[in-house]
């Protein structure tokens, strides 16, 4: 048996439904990119639009007026922007997870999202990357992070987190952009190969390249994919790391832990897992994919989402404990008080007034994906569509417990403060998926949403098995009889 | 406008299995061409054998190009954080004292250096690729076929050039109708 054949003994069966053909693959998936858009597409398409919009006044309004206009105040230097940063960068890990590790670990069930995924990250680090960029107020001014002298011959100081955090940003952005467009360049050629009017051949053309499919090319081109997944995986895993520097190097009670590089990985790569089910799962039914993301490909992802959720779980109790085990006063304030809502009363007479917060965040990231121990969950469409979308308002609640809870009390009970987000922190945020959604509509409508040549290469039989060839010609009157051509 | 003739570019014989295209790849191999290729729609593995093409040099130029960036990562913050002469008239240096390390604190310096490294190791890896194979190259002889465009779909071709030492009408003719193909032609391309 070829090696890529599924292992029989291990109950492995094919991915894509018995007798689908190459050729039904290009259909399904091409097709899309062919045919004229669903009225769902439109639907949301305008809504996106209309939602950008608003992303637009809102950041108007913010750049005439100032970062006053958001709710962000002393001691709460940092509230909606930086918690919409961290997750929308979160949101972004599961693409570079699902193309460039599960590649690395021969998951063969990622060629029927990667793409979807890979796009994903490019447009949910570009919503990410506006945040830090908004967050200073005077966005004009950004060039101050690059490596360049200001008016007094200072350049950046490279020991800051917030550096690193620009240079793994940006790495990171960069790197996906050109991943996915290796990855896309066969696609391209395929739709190109198909296009019947001339604006279609070209356009496609330009952006395959002369792609012939020569195996020359494939020869280094996988060679080359491969080294992409190799430097993707490290630099996945460093982004985040570094984004929870940020908040591990200071001494802010509830940020100053050493799990958190750990913790914040496996955070984002459950938020975006649980967003790239989402939009799968609207996708599949517009454009009615069902043949080629099955439900074999969605009782995986379940599971992988059961055990992240497991570890993002661990993390949350295990910060409870070193809060505990350490006896620091100012720690267990942060994790008893300002978190779960227990201990003594505030200056005010309140109980810790963000406790809804923290349960909501436990209830949604550890106990809803719980359900998928259960492999009828694990298989119904409706209940991992709504699991998926409570873990993605889990995960963001996660990032505002971590940024608010921790810095609205802290050491001086007399700094102490509140948060309250403004009707522009709301409109920022909600414009921010307008942005996405209109970038991701667009890929799926003219860009294949699907990795046409690697699922094709996932079919039984798809790769010619050598040996038994071989063996084959030693025998004298097994050669063909040359047919006359025409 | 000048006369157009047209000359034999390439022989192109299609198939419809891997195992075909890959049995066929032998016979060309073994009859020592050097200019050919198959075209599939998806890599197909194994192929590097049946083609006897030597193992690709990419992660050369990736780690090459990696650990330069590497090098320039430290060479900037060394530059810029630590020391205060001009060395290409590009404005000096500034020691920074911040959070009591020193100017030229190297643990702090890693994560920059993992990043600069990992970039132009991506850049090298897809210019290194683009190099090897001789891409983006929008016009080829081959696209004149209008059989090929199943190559993109569910076909699998081979081609053998006619700029082979060992192309010859008649013979590369035979060897290619010997192993069977479904289809097979003559690309021509215009001189002018």
């Amino acid at each position: 048996m070829s090696y890529d054949a599924p292992i029989k003994e291990l109950g492995e069966t094919s991915l894509l439904p018995e007798g689908t053909t190459r050729n039904d693959i290009t259909e399904t998936i091409a097709g899309v990119t062919e045919n004229p858009a669903p009225r769902g597409w439109w639907l949301l398409f305008l809504l996106s639009v209309s939602v950008l919009g608003v992303m637009g006044a809102a950041l108007a309004y913010l750049f005439i007026q100032g970062v006053g206009v958001w709710g962000n105040n002393a001691p709460v230097y940092w509230a909606w922007d930086i918690t919409n940063f961290v997750w929308w960068i979160g949101i972004g890990h599961a693409g570079t997870l699902i193309s460039a590790i599960l590649f690395l670990f021969r998951q063969k069930w990622r060629t029927s999202i990667n793409r979807f995924a890979e796009a994903m990250t490019v447009f949910a680090v570009l919503c990410a990357g506006l945040f830090p960029a908004i967050h200073t107020g005077r966005p004009w001014f950004d060039y101050y992070l690059f490596p360049i002298p200001n008016q007094m011959d200072m350049w950046p100081n490279f020991k800051s987190p917030l550096m690193w955090d620009v240079f793994a940003v940006s790495t990171y952005l960069t790197i996906s952009v050109i991943f996915w467009y290796v990855g896309l360049i066969p696609d391209f050629a395929t739709l190109r190969d198909r296009s019947k009017n001339l604006v279609r051949k070209r356009v496609y053309g330009f952006f395959a390249l002369g792609w012939r499919g020569a195996h020359r090319h494939w020869q280094h081109y996988e060679r080359a994919y491969l080294i992409f997944a190799g430097i993707s995986t490290p630099l996945v895993l460093s982004v985040h790391s570094v984004v929870s520097f940020d908040f591990a190097t200071s001494v802010v009670p509830g940020w100053h832990t050493t799990i958190f590089p750990p913790y914040f990985v496996a955070g984002a790569v459950f938020s975006g897992f649980a967003l790239v089910m989402t939009l799968m799962l609207i996708c599949r039914s517009i454009f009615k994919l069902q043949n080629i993301v099955t439900i074999k490909h969605l009782d995986l992802m379940n599971k992988f989402m059961l055990g992240v959720s497991l570890l993002v779980g661990y993390a949350y109790a295990m910060e409870f404990f070193i809060a505990w085990y350490s006896s620091n006063p100012y720690e267990q304030w942060v994790f008893f008080h300002n978190r779960l809502g227990w201990g003594q009363l505030d200056s005010k007479g309140n109980w810790g007034p963000l406790w809804w917060a923290y349960y909501a965040m436990v209830f949604c990231n550890v106990i809803v994906p719980q359900i998928f121990w259960f492999k009828r969950a694990r298989t119904s469409v409706p209940i991992m569509f709504i699991a998926s979308i409570l873990i993605n308002i889990g995960m963001w609640f996660e990032r505002f417990v971590i940024i608010v809870t921790s810095t609205y009390q802290d050491f001086l009970p007399s700094s102490w403060g509140m948060f309250h987000p403004t009707l522009i922190d709301i409109l920022t945020y909600l414009g921010t998926f307008g942005l996405f959604f209109t970038l991701f509509l667009l890929f799926v409508r003219w860009i294949p949403m699907i990795a046409i040549a690697e699922v094709k290469g996932n079919l039984p039989g798809a790769h010619p098995d050598l040996h038994a060839l071989e063996a084959h010609d030693e025998e004298p009157d097994a050669a063909a009889v040359p047919v006359p051509a025409e | 406008m000048a006369k157009q003739t047209k000359k034999p570019a390439l022989y192109l014989a299609e198939y419809e299995t891997p195992n075909a295209i890959a049995q066929a790849a032998m016979k060309v191999r073994d009859a020592g061409y050097q200019n050919w290729d198959c075209h599939t729609p998806y890599a197909l593995h194994g192929m590097d054998e049946a083609m006897g093409l030597k193992p690709t040099r990419i992660g050369i130029i990736s780690f090459i190009f990696g650990m330069f960036g590497v090098a320039l990562a430290v060479f900037m913050m060394q530059y810029t954080n630590a020391f205060d002469f001009d060395l290409l008239n590009v404005g000096a240096g500034y020691p920074l004292i911040v959070g009591g390390k020193p100017p030229g604190a190297f643990p702090s310096m890693v994560p920059i250096m993992f990043e600069l490294g990992i970039l132009l190791c991506g850049f090298a890896t897809l210019f290194g690729m683009l190099h090897l194979i001789k891409l983006p190259m929008h016009n080829h002889p081959i696209f004149e076929s209008d059989r090929f465009e199943a190559a993109s779909d569910d076909k699998f071709f081979i081609s053998i050039e006619a700029g082979d030492q060992k192309f010859d009408l008649e013979r590369t003719k035979a060897l290619l109708e010997a192993t069977n193909p479904t289809h097979l032609e003559l690309v021509e391309e215009e001189v002018q």
